[in-house]
């Protein structure tokens, strides 16, 4: 319990305006480190969920402790810290006049010191491979690399746990993988990454646990295989896992067994190659 | 009408600022009526650029340099007014909330009749027969703000639906949407392609929509057409694909790891995937 990074308990968040419910009855421990994913239809009760990591919202009852702090008795600035969100377009974050300018503002806006903020810029720099970028304006530069400026003015800050809304969205296949091997990289380092996203590739590619948000509860809490092969939920809440998982679980022949998400695992088990086999 | 052409492209090159690479480039593409076609291409490959070229956006209200030739059910783009181009081509675009500004559906469904001078008398029965289509019966005073993501895009094409277009062009059109959204968009799509015969065309990532719902899928890189074909056929060429930075349907992705081979036949959808696993 106490290498939890968030300990949500049995919170219930009530909009004040119109008592719309938006989480009943949430409880979830995310260990330090863990890649999580979190989807649901929109007004699920994600995003309010990851407003409660950072106390931007406050438990109507129940208590979310990040860090081993209690949100309610910090205030939004001294979670910072902690948690850093990444926003779904870049363009809503960025406005120095170059990238390292980008880079050293949230970590100067936290009165770290000049040489801290440069040792993070440089570090930061270096783990998102933008050296070559530093001088350049964060809006000449393509979108895959202004996504990445994005993510790295959030590193800069040093936060423990990362909250990517919707990091692919819009993106085409290039962009993709550039987001999902940086995911990796995050979690490699001992990031705690959570990812609120439509898109259930990218779940199945970054995340080691998903959960499933509908209609202010959570539904489905386990591994995206799990998850994936639980039909009734997927139906339930119009979730379309990733096609691999959804031909894995169609096969007659292996009625009854976990879905598989990637192609190569797959064709493995249907013994590669050519026509015969068993 | 089937078989007819609806939009003839002719040697069509656009480039946005003199120096700069065209955005389009000798583009030569006949759709058929009635035709589903996709468009797929990596960002700045000239998806967009290519839809706005079938209602005249461009180049009647971009800055640029245009050649060639875009005739659109026998009007030429480039010289028939762009409002009068809304006739025939509805355009939607990725994000349903720019597309909003009035207080009711029914308002923000009759501003492209106005825009046409359709007579007031006219417009109530049209607008409701747009909402019913796009299966949003009765939503007439609802305020699309408090609408969802999916309804709104739905309310985006009842309104271009609502000047009786006979082409459809969408880009991106879910890709700020959640999964019901997405379905929503899309089904109905397909059902105005298939039951009312509308030609539609998208431009999309997800290469799994396209392979559901395309008869025919264009793919742009760098403003050119490098193929041109149906779902099975573009999608046989995988590793073409992977080079431009595009992929293929996990369906196909996994025939070609099991040695499929027979181009004319590689699955593309769930479904197909299963029968020619099960078939092996």
């Amino acid at each position: 319990m106490s290498d939890a990074i968030i300990q949500v308990k049995d919170v219930r968040y009530v909009y004040a305006r119109g008592a719309v419910v938006a989480l009943d009855g949430i409880s979830l421990d995310v260990p330090v480190g863990q890649s999580l994913g979190i989807v649901g239809q929109n007004g699920s009760g994600k995003t309010t969920l990851t407003k409660l990591f950072n106390g931007l919202l406050r438990p109507t009852s129940g208590s979310v402790i990040v860090d081993g702090r209690d949100t309610a008795k910090h205030s939004v600035q001294e979670m910072a810290g902690t948690i850093g969100y990444v926003f779904q377009n870049p363009n809503h974050q960025l406005f120095a006049s170059s990238v390292a300018e980008e880079l050293a503002f949230g970590p100067t806006n936290m009165k770290m010191s000049p040489e801290e903020v440069k040792a993070k810029v440089e570090e930061a720099f270096e783990f998102f491979d933008l050296g070559q970028y530093r001088d350049h304006h964060p809006y000449r530069l393509s979108f895959p690399l202004r996504k990445l400026v994005g993510i790295a003015s959030v590193f800069t800050m040093g936060p423990k746990v990362f909250v990517l809304d919707e990091p692919t969205t819009g993106q085409d296949h290039q962009t993709t993988r550039v987001i999902n091997r940086l995911i990796h990289k995050l979690s490699e380092r001992g990031s705690t990454v959570i990812c609120v996203t439509h898109d259930m590739p990218l779940v199945a590619d970054v995340s080691e646990r998903m959960i499933v948000m509908w209609n202010a509860k959570m539904i489905a809490d386990g591994t995206p295989k799990q998850v994936f092969s639980d039909t009734e939920v997927m139906q339930r809440t119009h979730i379309a896992p990733p096609q691999i998982a959804q031909i894995s679980m169609q096969l007659k022949a292996r009625k009854g067994k976990e879905a598989v998400l990637n192609v190569e695992e797959l064709a493995a088990e249907l013994g590669g190659k050519k026509k015969g086999g068993a | 009408m089937a078989g007819e052409i609806a939009i003839k492209i002719e040697g069509l090159t656009f480039t946005y600022a003199a120096g700069s690479k065209p955005a389009l480039s000798d583009i030569n593409l006949e759709i058929k009526r009635g035709e589903y076609l996709g468009i797929m291409g990596l960002n700045g490959a000239g998806k967009t650029t290519l839809g706005l070229s079938i209602n005249g956006i461009v180049p009647q209200s971009t800055m640029g340099f245009y050649e060639g030739k875009v005739t659109v059910e026998g009007l030429d783009t480039s010289t028939t007014p762009v409002r009068e181009m809304a006739r025939t081509v509805g355009i939607v675009f990725d994000n349903p909330e720019f597309q909003m500004s009035q207080v009711s559906a029914a308002e923000e469904v009759a501003l492209g009749l106005e825009n046409l001078g359709v007579p007031t008398e006219e417009m109530p029965p049209r607008v409701s027969a747009a909402l019913a289509t796009v299966g949003l019966p009765g939503f007439e005073e609802r305020s699309p703000m408090g609408l969802s993501g999916g309804q709104q895009q739905r309310l985006a094409i009842a309104s271009v639906l609502a000047m009786h277009p006979r082409i459809l062009f969408m880009d991106e059109p879910t890709s700020n949407l959640d999964p019901i959204g997405k379905e929503e968009v899309f089904e109905l799509a397909r059902k105005l392609n298939r039951e009312d015969g509308l030609t539609v065309i998208v431009a999309e990532h997800e290469c799994e929509v396209l392979a559901a719902y395309a008869d025919r899928i264009v793919v742009l890189n760098e403003g050119k057409i490098v193929m041109i074909g149906t779902p099975s056929e573009v999608f046989a060429r995988g590793d073409e694909l992977a080079k431009l930075g595009l992929r293929v349907p996990q369906a196909t992705e996994l025939a070609l790891d099991l040695g499929g081979s027979d181009k004319k036949n590689l699955p593309v959808t769930t479904e197909e995937a299963v029968k020619w696993v099960e078939a092996r």
